[in-house]
C-alpha cells in the first residue's frame, strides 16, 4: 500500500485534526526523499504527535531521530515493550504494537516472518525498540534468541541504565555501585554489556552509543535497518538518562550525554564484513 | 517451500482446491483412516491453508509438532519454526497472528502455564489463533501423565475453549475451529483441548475428506482490527494498552474492550451450533433422573458407565460438553430436565468443571451436583470407578 494509506478520503478531510492533514502534506516517505533524516525535522510534519513523557527526556529527543531516520516508514512496523517508550506509542503514525513486558523479540519474529511470507515482492522492515529493562532483563532470552535465529530485525534499545517508569528500580544495565531502589547498597554487578552480547549472540552491525548527536544516532538507525532488511540481525544500545532518577534537571540531559559519550558509552561499533560490503554497496548507491 | 503468491481464486499455494467449511466438514465424501490424535492433527492442518506455526517440544504434544514441521517442508504451511520455550512461542504466534497469518500451535501442561501471560494478552489483541492443548499434569512433583488441570487456569483468559472427546472430534474441531474464530464477530483465539495420551497417542478409525481440498484463506481485512502490516491506516490507538493515558476515558475504555471480549465469545454461539452441531451432545436415556456432565475422555467413560448400569436397569444419560467457553448453559439446562443427581467424572484433583457446573444450574435447576469421581495424576478412570460413585449415592451406605 505505500503511502496511499495516508491518504484522506476528501468528504472527511474538513473534519480532519491537523495533525493528520499534515501527515498527508508535509510527512516524508520513502518515495517522496531518497534519503529521510535528522535535517527534516524543523520544516517537516514528524512520525511523533505530542506525548507524554517528562519535560527534557533525552528519550523523546531519541525517538524523534529514529523515526526521522527510518528509510521507509510507510512499511514500517515497530514493535514495543513495556516501560517509559510504551508511553510514546500511541503517538507514533506508524503500525506499532505493545504486546507485554519482554516479549518484544519474539511478536516481532512473528511479525517479520509472516509480513515476508504475505508480501515477498515488497521491503517490510521490522524495528524492536524497547528500554533496557525490557531488553537486558525480562526479555534478554527473546532478544538473544531472535539475534540466533539471524532474524531480520532491527533491535534498538533506549538505555537508561534504571526501570524509569516503575519509580526507579536497580536493572541489569545498571551501572555496579550506583544506589537506586532494589539496591539500596548499591549494585552488586557490573552493567551488562549488552552489544558485546549481541555480537557473540550473531547481530551483524551492534553499536553503543548516547543519543547525544542526532546526526550520528540516525546513521546507526539507519545502517542497521538496511543490514537487518538484508542480512540479519542488528542492535543498537543508545544511552537516553533518566534525567528524573539521577537528579538532573529538564536541560542537562544533552550535557548528561556528552559526558557519558567518554565512558560508559564510550563508542563501540561492530559490523561483520559482510554488513561492511553491504553497507559500502549502499552508498555507492546514493541509498545511505 | 510454496510461495503465498502461487495461490489462485480456486486453489491454495499448494494447490489444493478451495472449498467452504461446510462442504468440508458436511458434505466432502470421506474415507476411512487408522490414526493417532497427532497424526490426525495433522491431517486437520493439511486441510485448512495455514499460514504459520510455531512449534516447542513438551510432552505429550510434540508429535503433533512435529508433523505440522512436516507440512512446512512439504510446502502446505508458510511459516514454521521451533520457538525458545512456550511464553516466546505463544508470543510468536501472536506476532504470526497480528500480522494476519491463520496460526496454529500446540502445547501441554507446564508448557500451557510457562505461556500464560500470553494467552490474555491473545484475547485482548483479538487475535483468532488457534491452541491445540494436549492437557497433561502440572508440576511438582514432575508428571507427564494425562490430566486436564491446566484448562482451569484457561477459562478466564478470554479464549474460546473447545474440548474434543476423541481423534475423530480433534480433526472436525480443529477445522471448526479455525472458521468461528475468525468470524468478523468473534474474532478472538480458540483453544482445542484433547486429553494428552488419550487422544494425541491412541490410534482410532477416523473418517477424512481427501487431502486436495483445503479451506479458503483466512482475509485479515475483515478483521475488526487492522492486521499489523502496514497496509491499513494507523491508528493513534492500534493495539497498545490504554494505561497510556490516566484518565477516565481510558478505564472506562479498559473496562468495556475487556467486556467486548467476553461479549465477542459469546458471539461465537450460533456458529459454533452450527460447526459443531451443539454445544452438547446428549446420549444414553432422554427420561433418566442421573446425568453425566463431563468433556473430552472423561465423557467417553461416562458412556461407558452407562452401559453397565442399563445393564443393572439403572436410566443414565451422559451430557458431553463440547465448549466449555462460551459456556453452553442454555443447552445444559435443557439437557438436565428431569435430571434428579448429576454426577461430573474429571480428570483432575479440583473439580473445575463441577464447579463450572454448579455456577450455571445456580438458582436454575434443584438437581444434585456430585462432584465425582476424580482422578489426577495419570490414575485412569474406569467404568467401574464411575459405577461405584454412582451406586455409594443411590444406594447409601450399602456401596456398589
Amino acid at each position: 500500500m505505500g503511502t496511499n494509506i495516508y491518504k484522506i478520503n476528501p468528504e472527511f478531510r474538513d473534519i480532519m485534526p491537523k495533525e493528520i492533514i499534515d501527515l498527508e502534506e508535509n510527512a516524508t516517505w520513502s518515495a517522496t526523499t531518497d534519503k529521510r533524516g535528522i535535517k527534516e525535522l524543523p520544516e517537516t510534519k514528524e512520525l511523533l504527535e505530542e506525548h507524554s513523557l517528562c519535560a527534557g527526556c533525552p528519550e523523546a529527543a531519541a525517538l524523534r531521530y529514529v523515526l526521522a531516520a527510518l528509510p521507509k516508514p510507510e512499511d514500517t512496523v515497530i514493535v514495543n515493550s513495556t516501560g517509559c517508550t510504551s508511553l510514546m506509542f500511541p503517538h507514533i503514525a506508524l503500525h506499532t504494537v505493545h504486546s507485554l513486558f519482554g516479549n518484544q523479540n519474539a511478536v516481532a519474529t512473528g511479525i517479520k516472518r509472516v509480513l515476508d511470507w504475505r508480501f515477498p515482492e515488497i521491503e517490510k522492515d521490522v524495528v524492536v525498540l524497547a528500554g533496557d529493562g525490557a531488553t537486558v532483563d525480562i526479555g534478554l532470552d527473546y532478544t538473544l534468541q531472535s539475534f540466533f535465529r539471524q532474524e531480520n530485525i532491527t533491535t534498538i534499545c533506549f538505555d537508561n541504565e534504571v526501570y524509569a517508569n516503575t519509580g526507579g528500580q536497580e536493572s541489569g544495565a545498571t551501572p555496579k555501585g550506583q544506589v537506586f531502589k532494589m539496591a539500596p547498597t548499591g549494585k552488586k554487578f557490573e552493567k551488562v554489556r549488552m552489544w558485546e552480547l549481541a555480537v557473540t549472540s550473531g547481530c551483524h552491525y551492534s553499536m553503543n552509543m548516547t543519543a547525544s548527536a542526532p546526526k550520528a544516532v540516525a546513521k546507526a538507525v539507519r545502517e542497521a535497518i538496511f543490514v537487518a532488511r538484508y542480512l540479519g540481525p542488528t542492535f543498537l544500545n543508545i544511552y537516553t538518562p533518566c534525567i528524573l532518577e539521577i537528579g538532573l534537571n529538564a536541560n542537562e540531559g544533552l550535557r548528561e550525554m556528552k559526558e557519558q559519550d567518554k565512558e560508559r558509552f564510550a563508542a563501540f561499533k561492530f559490523v561483520s564484513p559482510e554488513a561492511e560490503e553491504l553497507l559500502a554497496k549502499l552508498k555507492e548507491e546514493g541509498r545511505l | 517451500m510454496s510461495k503465498r503468491s502461487d495461490m489462485t481464486e480456486t486453489k491454495n499455494w499448494s494447490g489444493q482446491t478451495l472449498v467452504t467449511a461446510d462442504h468440508m466438514l458436511f458434505e466432502a465424501p470421506r474415507s476411512k483412516h487408522f490414526m493417532t490424535g497427532s497424526e490426525v492433527l495433522k491431517e486437520a492442518v493439511k486441510r485448512c491453508t495455514v499460514d504459520a506455526s510455531v512449534s516447542y517440544p513438551i510432552t505429550p504434544q510434540s508429535e503433533a509438532a512435529h508433523l505440522i514441521g512436516e507440512l512446512w517442508a512439504e510446502g502446505y504451511v508458510g511459516v514454521y519454526f521451533r520457538g525458545e520455550n512456550e511464553f516466546g512461542v505463544m508470543s510468536e504466534v501472536a506476532g504470526c497472528a497480528m500480522a494476519g497469518a491463520r496460526t496454529i500451535t500446540t502445547t501441554s501442561g507446564p508448557g500451557t502455564l510457562r505461556a500464560m501471560e500470553n494467552f490474555a494478552q491473545w484475547s485482548g489483541t483479538r487475535i483468532p489463533c488457534q491452541l491445540i492443548l494436549m492437557a497433561r499434569g502440572i508440576n511438582s512433583p514432575l508428571t507427564i501423565q494425562p490430566d486436564n488441570l491446566e484448562v482451569s487456569y484457561m477459562l478466564e483468559t478470554g479464549c474460546q475453549i473447545w474440548y474434543a472427546e476423541n481423534v475423530q472430534e480433534l480433526f472436525d474441531m480443529s477445522i471448526a475451529a479455525f472458521v468461528v474464530a475468525e468470524k468478523p464477530d468473534v474474532h478472538v483465539p480458540i483453544i482445542t483441548v484433547v486429553d494428552g495420551f488419550f487422544v494425541s497417542h491412541t490410534r482410532e478409525s477416523v473418517m477424512l475428506p481427501e487431502d486436495d481440498i483445503a479451506l479458503f484463506p483466512y482475509d485479515p481485512n475483515r478483521a475488526p482490527l487492522p492486521a499489523i502490516d502496514s497496509e491499513t491506516p494507523p491508528g493513534r490507538f492500534l493495539r497498545d494498552p490504554f494505561v497510556m493515558k490516566s484518565n477516565y476515558i481510558s478505564y472506562a475504555t479498559h473496562a468495556s474492550w475487556q467486556w467486548e471480549i467476553r461479549s465477542a465469545v459469546e458471539r461465537s454461539v450460533p456458529y459454533a451450533r452450527h460447526y459443531l452441531k451443539g454445544l452438547v451432545h446428549v446420549t444414553g436415556d432422554a427420561d433418566a433422573e442421573i446425568a453425566f456432565v463431563a468433556c473430552g475422555t472423561a465423557s467417553y467413560q461416562a458412556k461407558e458407565a452407562h452401559r453397565e448400569l442399563t445393564k443393572l436397569g439403572i436410566k443414565t444419560k451422559v451430557i458431553k460438553l463440547r465448549t466449555i467457553r462460551p459456556f453452553p448453559e442454555a443447552e445444559l439446562l435443557e439437557a438436565l430436565k428431569g435430571v434428579k443427581t448429576i454426577f461430573v467424572p474429571e480428570f483432575n484433583v479440583v473439580g473445575w468443571l463441577e464447579k463450572e457446573v454448579k455456577k450455571c444450574l445456580y438458582g436454575k435447576c434443584d438437581a444434585n451436583v456430585v462432584g465425582g469421581p476424580r482422578v489426577a495424576g495419570g490414575m485412569s478412570m474406569p467404568a467401574e470407578a464411575i459405577l461405584r460413585e454412582v451406586m455409594e449415592k443411590i444406594n447409601s451406605g450399602k456401596g456398589a
